[in-house]
């Protein structure tokens, strides 16, 4: 009986689970975001363009999230290395804008040339990574910002020469933007695009809720394929190196092979993920843009639940919205209440104290 | 064989120097610059930076790494002379004040930081680094949006035109005062002036810092660093102590944030601090330390070589290349990836000790089990 009781907790007890499993930071920032969108109309911020804006945002941001995933699966830590990908997914970009790929056939050739520049990249990522087990998310950031400064050098010294992409008083060198207009801009928002008339907004201007359901369906999918791996042997096989490295090794799982597994896939698909991005974006970033991403794309696994070890496609998807809609909301609803410009300031504590916080976990401790 | 040992171990730890050396030889003739300015340059860069980089010291003592959290002892620097400034206050006696005023706030912040890395214990690296960001935020908070506004400032010119946030860069009135203060030309007509009261500041930085490592806490810090488990067997408060060294950490890191200010003369008030942790960082590990290993030697090796590299290479990249930018994007790349590197080097050599003494006791059992069979058959 009392057996019984214990296997059944009351619905407080359950509540209280509930809660701690969800995670306070997230359920804090859930009912703030909530808070915000809900007053957003007393001080004229139109509530149909934040949603739009949100919705974007996740779009566009998703993928990145997503690349995450298989390094904090394998124990390999945060991804503070994601530049590393990222500058794959930059190359592709401008190989195929130097040789004028246009429309779906130049952003699916970007896609496959990111995948293999994020891959190769990734490898050697990897080899290091492995050598360096404990320290991994401390070397990955400075690894990362090195090479985004070596890369510098790179989009300086390459040969590339299409008109549009390169520094026009110079004539070599690529330009610190490039429009994708002309190439591969809104090549998957504008796939099956929804747009839902809603209206005049508090200025008398049509509104309307755009969902680029291309580019979510594009996410989604990748989501699913990560999710498939992750039920195949391999992706078991990374999971038990991830939770328990002694146990995999007794189980004559190869440690180090799985890692480097991980690493390839994370970098691949943060190539992919700045490709999708660019084309939302419309334009190609080069030379210090890949510095603004790190941060908080592993803030967003974190708030969508990560920890420093597990991660799953539940907290990416919820991560990416909820993350992008603070990043998004609460500028543009405390700007028009106090008619304070604290946007970057309320973007840096919310990105980095999301880290401390999981960095100070105890959970995520090995 | 010891000596062997050691002399591979002395070239191992040099030679991150040796690269630099190689480097900056390669830059010099290729930038032309001449001895002279060499010589100037090279000693302003080692007044300005030397006492930063020693607040890196203690931290590596006590076995919690480079503390990157130091930049949040520099932003309480950068507090600390924005009042004094706003009191009216110029000279020597202003940067006196603006540091009695910023150790509180330095004392509170370390203090804070420290707690926050002993929640994060084998993570205390990137979570000094992250932590940095995030109070740089709450920084950035008061300077731009505080000051002005809640906090009434005196003087209408450090306070931007709509009416509240500290403007962007401030021109210091006790700007080179320390240097000012006590100084001689080495050599007249040369210009090289030797700042003898920041050499003095900055040898009362060593001096403590040599002391220290003789006191008892100094003593117990350094068991801590080597072995927690231990040190907290020997009755030592563990956590006290690594917050104590992070404490003493970011004071010292404050007032290097002050000397470094008066030396350049302007301060950026929203970034000016957003880099010191990297720069200091690089030049102590380009002078041969390690995450757990770094002294007094290092830091003015490492400050005189990291800083040579960052005169020379945008003019040497220029001459190289015929471009500007490849030099100034070789130093930046530089500067992360000798970071970078000396991490990479550190937890390599840690991880191949660990693989060699987990093999060598696989071999002490093998061996006590043939001994065992031997005996059993005998």
């Amino acid at each position: 009986m009392s057996k019984n009781n214990c296997e059944r907790p009351g619905m407080g007890e359950r509540f209280k689970r509930w809660i701690n499993d969800f995670g306070w930071a997230r359920i804090i920032i859930a009912l703030f975001l909530l808070f915000l969108y809900l007053i957003a109309g007393f001080f004229k911020v139109s509530r149909i363009a934040t949603l739009n804006d949100m919705i974007a945002r996740f779009a566009m941001n998703g993928i990145l999230v997503l690349s995450m995933v298989p390094m904090i699966q394998s124990g390999t830590g945060l991804n503070f290395g994601v530049p590393i990908g990222i500058v794959g997914g930059l190359l592709a970009e401008a190989i195929t804008m130097e040789y004028y790929l246009t429309g779906a056939a130049g952003f699916f050739t970007a896609c496959l040339l990111g995948v293999f520049f994020g891959g190769i990249f990734g490898w050697f990522y990897s080899l290091l990574l492995n050598r360096v087990k404990g320290d991994e998310m401390m070397i990955a950031t400075y690894v990362g910002f090195s090479f985004i400064y070596f890369f510098q050098m790179m989009w300086v010294g390459l040969p590339f020469h299409n008109p549009a992409s390169v520094q026009g008083y110079k004539g070599s060198g690529l330009r610190v933007t490039i429009s994708l207009a002309k190439y591969w801009k809104h090549i998957l928002d504008d796939f099956l695009h929804i747009s839902i008339p809603m209206g005049l907004d508090y200025f008398g201007n049509e509104e309307s809720i755009e969902i680029p359901v291309g580019t979510i369906l594009f996410t989604l999918f990748f989501c699913l394929l990560v999710w498939i791996f992750f039920r195949s042997k391999t992706g078991t096989a990374m999971t038990a190196v991830g939770s328990n490295p002694d146990y995999a090794k007794a189980a004559g799982i190869n440690i180090n092979r799985m890692r480097t597994y991980s690493v390839v896939m994370s970098s691949a698909l943060a190539a992919i993920g700045i490709i999708v991005y660019a084309q939302s974006f419309g334009y190609a970033q080069y030379y210090t843009a890949p510095n603004g991403f790190t941060f908080p794309t592993v803030a967003a696994i974190l708030l969508g639940g990560a920890s420093i070890t597990k991660a799953n496609m539940l907290n990416v998807l919820l991560g990416a919205f909820l993350f992008q809609g603070v990043i998004s909301l609460t500028p543009s609803v405390i700007n028009s209440a106090i008619q304070l410009d604290i946007s970057e300031v309320i973007r840096m504590i919310v990105t980095n104290g999301l880290i401390v916080y999981a960095l100070t976990r105890k959970r995520g401790k090995k | 064989m010891d000596l062997l040992k050691d002399k591979k171990q002395f070239l191992r730890n040099m030679s991150v120097p040796l690269l630099f050396i190689v480097i900056i030889s390669v830059g010099i003739p290729l930038s032309k610059y001449t001895g002279v300015y060499l010589l100037r340059e090279g000693l302003t860069r080692l007044v300005r930076n030397s006492f930063l980089v020693i607040s890196l010291l203690i931290p590596v003592m006590a076995g919690m790494g480079i503390n990157f959290a130091i930049t949040l002892g520099a932003m309480a620097g950068q507090i600390g002379i924005i009042f004094s400034q706003d009191w009216g206050l110029t000279g020597v006696g202003g940067l006196f004040v603006a540091m009695a005023l910023a150790t509180p706030i330095a004392i509170l912040l370390g203090a804070f930081a420290g707690h926050v890395l002993n929640k994060a214990r084998g993570r205390e690296m990137i979570t000094s680094m992250i932590l940095s960001f995030l109070i740089s935020g709450f920084y950035q908070f008061f300077m731009l949006f505080f000051c002005g506004g809640v906090i009434k400032f005196h003087d209408p010119n450090l306070i931007l035109s709509r009416g509240y946030g500290v403007i962007s860069t401030v021109t210091l009135k006790a700007g080179r005062a320390f240097d000012d203060f006590i100084k001689f030309e080495l050599w007249p007509g040369t210009g090289i002036y030797v700042p003898v009261f920041t050499i003095f500041l900055i040898f009362l930085a060593c001096l403590f810092t040599v002391w220290f490592r003789k006191t008892k806490l100094g003593h117990d810090m350094s068991s801590v660093g080597q072995d927690q488990r231990v040190s907290n067997d020997a009755g030592m408060a563990v956590d006290h102590i690594r917050v104590q060294s992070i404490v003493i950490s970011t004071v010292m890191a404050c007032y290097g944030q002050i000397i470094y200010l008066q030396n350049i003369g302007t301060m950026n008030t929203t970034y000016g601090a957003d880099q010191v942790s990297l720069f200091a960082a690089a030049a102590l590990l380009v002078g041969g330390a390690s995450v757990s290993r770094a002294s007094l030697p290092n830091v003015f090796i490492g400050v005189l070589l990291f800083h040579m590299m960052f005169i020379v290479m945008p003019v040497a990249g220029k001459t190289l290349t015929g471009n500007a930018m490849i030099g100034e994007y070789f130093r930046s790349f530089i500067s992360y990836g000798v970071v970078a590197l000396a991490l990479i080097m550190h937890s390599w050599a840690r991880n191949r000790d660990l693989a060699d003494s987990r093999k060598q006791m696989r071999k002490d059992n093998d061996d006590k089990s043939k001994e065992l069979k031997a005996k059993v058959n005998a």
